[in-house]
Formats: C-alpha cells, structure tokens, sequence
C-alpha cells in the first residue's frame, strides 16, 4: 500500500450507498441465515412442529464418522498440496526473477494459466491424462491436479516479492563472498519469507476449498470435504448441512480476522 | 543480477508440462476420437463430435450460457462499480470494514455459499415465510430449481470478482479530477461517463473477464439452483464425463469453451490496451 497524505475524498451518490447496501445484503444475508438456521430444531408440541432453539445438528454432526474422514482427508490433500506447491513456486519464482533462460516468458505466461482457466477444463483435461497414462483416480490425482493449480499462487505472490525488494542487498553479500547457496539461505530466504507463508496459506486454502477439481479427479472412497458437503446437499434433506456449512463460515471469518490482526503489525 | 542457466526454473517447467499443457493438449485429442459402445474411446480421427455439437438441442445450451454469462457480467458491473466506488471513498476505517464484509463470503468455501442461496429462495427459506407470515401470499414461492435462481447465484458469487479490480483501481483514483471536471462545468452524468468510467476501464475490463469466463464454465451453481431442467455449458459437460461417459463429445463440448475463453482475452487485451493508453494520455 502507498503511503499518502490522503485528502477527503467526495462522498458517493446517494443510490451508490443504496446500491451498496443491497449488495451487502446479498453476499452476507443468506450466509447469515445459515447460521441462524443451524440452531434451530423442530420440536413436535400440540400445534405441530415447532422450531426452537437446539444444538441437535451439531451433536448429530460429531456423530457423523464419515465426516470425520473426509475432513482429516482434506486437510492432508491441502498440506501436501501447500508444501509441494510452495517448493514448486519459490523455485520457479527465483528462476523467473533472477535468472535467464530460454524459453523464460513462455514458462511465465504458463504459470499465469490456472488462474483464468475454468476449473471445469482443469478438472477433465487431469482426468482424461490420468486415464490416458493409466494411472488409477485417488487421493494421489487430487494432490497432483491441486499443486498444478495452488502453484500459480505461489509463483506470483512470491515474484512481486522478489521483483520488489532490492538486488543489491543479494549483490554485497555476493561481493562479500558469499556463496550463491549462502546468498539465498542469509539474504534473499528472509526477505521473502512473508510471500512464501502467504503463498502456502492461499495454496492451503484453494485445495481444501476445491470442489470440482476433486469432483473431477477423485475416485472412489477418497471423497473430500466439499465434496461429502455437495453430496449431502444433493442427495439428502440432511439439516445437518446447516451446522456444517456454520462452522465453515465461522472459521473462515476467524481466519480473516486472524490474518488481518497479523498483518497489521508489520505492514501497516 | 541475472544469471544464466535455467536449472532451477526446470522442476516448475517440468511440472506444468506434465500436469498443464500435456493435460490441455489432450482434451483437444480427445474432442477428435469416438466413443465406443461400452464408453470406452475409439481412436479414430474425425471431427463427428463437432458436428454433434452443431445440433439446435446443444447450440440451445451454448446460447443461453453465453447469455446468461453476459446477464451476470452486466449485474455484477451494475452493482459493483457503485460498491467499488463507495469502499475506495469510504473513510479508512470503513473501507477496512467493508472489504471484510466482501472478503468474508469470498472466502467461504464456495459449496456453501452456493447452498446459502438456496436456503434464502427455498420454499422454508426466510423470504417465503416472510411474505406468508405478512399474508402476501398463502402457497410458498418456487424460487430454487429455476433460471432465475441460477442468476441470483452466478451474481452474488461473483461481485467479488467483479467488485475487488475496480475498487484496486479507485483506490488509486485522483479524486482532484472530479474536482477540476466540476470546475469546468460538467455535471453528475457528464463526470460519470466522461471521467471516472474511461479512467477505471482497466478495472472494469478485468473484472468483467473474472466474471464472464468462470460463470460461462460453472457448474455447480447450475446444478444446485437450476433443478434438473436448467442445462448449462458446464452441466452439459461435466453430464459427459461423469454420468453419459462420452468422453469425447465432452472434450470437443470443453474445446469450444477453451475458444470462447481465449476469445474473451482477445477482447479483453483489445479494450485494456485502449484504457491504457487512456491513462496515458
């Protein structure tokens, strides 16, 4: 972020602030309502069903084995994916920024293509490769089709990283006799480090989000956790949806929070 | 300092090579061979599975996709740019504030955000027993399972997309410009369309290329929202792999996507190459 002396800026037209409002209500509203709903449980009284306050969905949800499962398998696709992702992306990113090569600016604009390509097109061109090589679908071919995805993250968060911080500092440690090993375990490690944490958190997150890549590439038994939530909401009237959809919620706002308290400090 | 030798760029390139390009090179053999009895493919070549995709039954489908995805496109413009323009003139407080609250359901995983929305239109959902406990109406609504529940979806999910590069471009924005337009005489709509649009046109085309390409691909948003009866482009092609195994019809049915995509990143370079030189000027 620039710094400036920031100058009032001229309020909106009043329809902006209606408009915005509006807006507001339609991102948070139903995702609020879910929440609300999750508490809720019917109660058969004289007049028939009535809804009260219950903790019934989330009991029924710690119930749930499977659940259990595919959570735990989600979250080991999202840390394999981040790590392998992060390896992958700051070697690609040093190679990109610091070095020179044939081919160097078709290897970029590759890098740039999981980010606007339909998730759909990745998703059938891993399964159609898979099958071609015969390589059987599990929780192998979501990891690979994952990393192949969440690599992109890393790669650009990591090179406006190394394109922003000066050179020289690498230059005098090298100067200084530094081995090129050393430069980058002293120098340029540290001062990335921010971007690289940044980027594994995104990769970590894309993966254990991901739904229709896994649709695409898992097979049978290695469900994921949105992809049991899917098939719960389209197979069944389960009310636990409503707990499980909360806590996803709920999670993601702490995250941000958490995110937001931390950058605070050293960037602001 | 830049050295030589590509040693360290070779485990990225490899990697892509192997999972992206390969992967995309055959979807595009894929869309050229048969499908044989048992949905297993037959390798002969023969452009049959482009010359189904001609039949009125799929150029339907295509139709209202790119429909659809341009529907979207213009909402999500609509109403992004006055939130954009309202968080990037908010006071900083605010403006924190706000991007939170677009952040948040940006965030959530995007399966629940999806069924969020059928939640609010569903025949239980907070909108129907409103207008039944007011006594609008005595028979709930059927607003799920509809092209219009569909809509609701592709917009709410992807204002985001469409709001976060105009508001990167408002927030640089020098706002002294209005300023200096007013002095000159020009009014709310002259200013509107003369000023500020023009000078947030980078901003205005990237979100509408975040907005157009993933919806004309989505799947799940049809599939959850649009009942059984809305057939979109990425339904249509996911049925094929999934449930019809007609793995090349759907390659050939994914190829015409890829094309409509690369088609829309011409018009996009088209118009950000203008609005650059714009800036420029």
């Amino acid at each position: 972020m620039r710094k400036r002396d920031e100058k009032p800026r001229p309020a909106p037209h009043i329809a902006a602030k209606i408009i915005t409002m509006g807006a507001f209500s339609l991102l948070l509203i139903p995702l609020l309502a879910v929440v609300m709903y999750s508490f809720f449980a019917p109660v058969s009284e004289a007049g028939g069903l009535v809804w009260r306050p219950s903790l019934m969905w989330y009991e029924r949800l710690l119930q749930d084995q499977l659940l259990g499962q595919t959570l735990i398998l989600s979250l080991q696709v999202a840390a394999v994916t981040s790590v392998l992702a992060s390896l992958l992306g700051v070697t690609g990113a040093m190679a990109l920024e610091r070095t020179k090569f044939p081919g160097r600016r078709l290897l970029a604009s590759l890098t740039v293509v999981p980010l606007v390509m339909p998730e759909l097109v990745m998703g059938l061109a891993s399964v159609i490769w898979f099958a071609f090589l015969g390589i059987k679908l599990g929780v192998h071919t979501i990891m690979m089709a994952h990393v192949t995805f969440a690599l992109s993250y890393v790669v650009i968060t990591v090179r406006a990283r190394l394109a922003d911080f000066d050179t020289s500092l690498e230059e005098a440690a090298a100067d200084l006799g530094a081995t090129p090993g050393q430069v980058f375990r002293t120098v340029t490690l540290p001062l990335i480090a921010p971007a690289i944490v940044a980027g594994a958190m995104m990769a970590f997150t894309l993966s254990f989000d991901d739904f229709l890549i896994s649709f695409f590439t898992a097979g049978a038994g290695s469900d994921t956790l949105p992809m049991r939530l899917y098939s719960m909401i389209r197979f069944g009237l389960n009310r636990e949806i409503y707990a499980l959809s909360s806590l996803l919620i709920v999670v993601t706002a702490i995250g941000m929070a958490v995110s937001y308290k931390l950058r605070v400090g050293p960037n602001i | 300092m830049k050295h030589k030798g590509g040693g360290l760029a070779l485990p990225l390139a490899l990697w892509l090579g192997a999972f992206l390009v390969l992967p995309v090179a055959f979807v595009a053999i894929y869309s050229l061979l048969k499908r044989g009895a048992y949905g297993e493919v037959i390798w002969t070549l023969s452009l049959h599975n482009y010359a189904r995709a001609m039949d009125a039954l799929y150029l339907g489908i295509f139709s209202k996709s790119l429909m659809l995805a341009a529907l979207t496109t213009c909402v999500c413009m609509i109403i992004g740019f006055p939130l954009a323009y309202t968080i990037a003139t908010a006071s900083k407080t605010w403006r924190s504030l706000l991007l939170a609250g677009l952040m948040v359901p940006f965030l959530t995983n995007f399966v629940v955000r999806v069924y969020a929305i059928r939640v609010i239109l569903g025949v239980e959902g907070p909108i129907n027993h409103a207008l039944m406990a007011s006594g609008l109406l005595t028979e709930p609504l059927m607003m799920t399972d509809s092209l219009f529940a569909v809509a609701v979806g592709m917009v709410t999910n992807y204002l985001p997309f469409m709001t976060l590069p105009i508001y990167v471009v408002l927030e640089a924005f020098d706002f002294s410009l209005l300023e200096a337009a007013a002095d000159l005489g020009a009014r709310g709509w002259t200013i509107l369309f003369k000023v500020i649009l023009p000078l947030s046109r980078q901003g205005l085309v990237s979100g509408a290329t975040l907005v157009f390409i993933p919806v004309l691909g989505e799947y799940m948003i049809p599939d959850l929202l649009g009942g059984a009866r809305t057939m979109l482009l990425g339904n249509l092609i996911t049925e094929q792999f999934l449930k019809a195994r007609d793995w090349p019809f759907g390659a050939a049915v994914a190829m015409i996507l890829i094309l409509a995509m690369l088609g829309s990143f011409a018009v996009q370079r088209a118009l950000a190459g203008k609005g650059a030189t714009l800036a420029q000027a």
